[in-house]
């Protein structure tokens, strides 16, 4: 027998090592590389008609919520939630601004009337703003602080842990 | 003279500005497919924005045709979604830290495998074919039997 036959099943290792690192990293968590870098101005024209700029909530905390009609359950298991934290920090300077994407009018209409959505909600109808938040899918939640940049983003249902501990903290900073 | 200059000069301005604006009037599909065939379409599984038929695809390949039209090289256009979704976005990975294993690995591991061939085929080599010292001396029983194969040849 040849020395340096017990090389060969050390070569096993380093493949080993490769698939342990490639089967506990999540191939569905992609790191946004906007958190932390300035949110990008848009705006829009809201269902009603009226104008949505992020510009126009200068100075707030900013919940920037991306959605579909078609998207279920995620995007109305956490409908009620984002309408809930818009009536309880309104008055301490939070604004929750919907964006829909891929959608019919009609079809998301339906959507914000079954939940009673009153914060501003806009159509994306050339999806680029939704391309220029890197969003691939729905639903998918930015967390913009007063100064205008991007704190946090969340991908799938926003739930009340998340506005505990992403939103909140960002309700006493200044804007300055 | 100076007139003569200052015409000559408006004329090229103005040239210039005209075939400015119809170089980015006119957007080359090929360069807008090239662009889009790199670029992962974010809402597939494996396809890339050029051969997607989905209507986010279908918006990114507008987006890419407004910025070459604006006149944007690719590698801007490129850089753009990278901004924003990240190299995940890329098809290819970039040649650039662990994902240089991915481009390195193949090669690295064809060098290992020639090395070692390379190192056994000299080894065969080397021994080189058997000669009358590396063989057992015949017994006296094989002797007889070659003996008396010959003679029967020789019948």
């Amino acid at each position: 027998m040849p020395r340096g036959r017990w090389l060969i099943p050390l070569a096993v290792v380093p493949v080993l090592g490769l698939l342990a690192y490639g089967f506990r990293t999540d191939p569905r968590a992609i790191p946004s590389p906007l958190v932390g870098r300035p949110a990008a101005p848009f705006s829009l024209t809201t269902f009603d008609g009226k104008p949505m700029s992020l510009e126009g909530y200068r100075g707030q905390v900013v919940i920037l919520n991306f959605w579909a009609s078609w998207c279920y359950p995620a995007c109305y298991e956490e409908a009620p939630v984002l309408e809930a934290t818009w009536q309880r920090y309104r008055d301490r300077g939070l604004v929750v601004l919907g964006v829909d994407i891929q959608d019919t009018e009609e079809a998301a209409l339906r959507f914000i009337r079954q939940f009673n959505l009153t914060f501003p909600n806009a159509p994306d109808p050339t999806g680029k703003v939704s391309i220029d938040y890197g969003v691939y899918g729905v639903p998918e939640t930015f967390v913009i602080d007063r100064r205008g940049g991007i704190r946090y983003k969340h991908v799938g249902a926003v739930t009340e842990a998340v506005i505990r501990d992403k939103v909140e903290p960002l309700l006493g900073e200044t804007s300055g | 003279m100076t007139r003569l200059v200052g015409v000559i000069l408006g004329t090229l301005v103005l040239l210039a500005a005209a075939t400015g604006s119809v170089t980015a009037a006119v957007v080359d599909e090929e360069t807008v497919t090239r662009i889009a065939s790199q670029l992962r379409c974010v809402v597939c599984q494996n396809l890339s924005v050029a051969d997607s038929p989905s209507e986010m695809a279908k918006q990114m390949r507008e987006l890419i045709r407004e910025r070459v039209a604006q006149g944007d090289t690719p590698e801007q256009v490129v850089a753009y979604f990278v901004e924003r979704y990240g190299e995940w976005v890329l098809l290819s990975p970039r040649p650039r830290g662990f994902t240089l294993l991915v481009w390195v690995a193949p090669f690295a591991a064809l060098l290992v495998g020639l090395g070692v061939v390379a190192r056994m085929a000299t080894r065969w080599i080397r021994r080189g074919a058997p000669t009358a010292e590396s063989l057992e001396p015949l017994t006296s029983a094989d002797r007889e039997r070659v003996q008396a194969e010959l003679q029967r040849l020789r019948e």
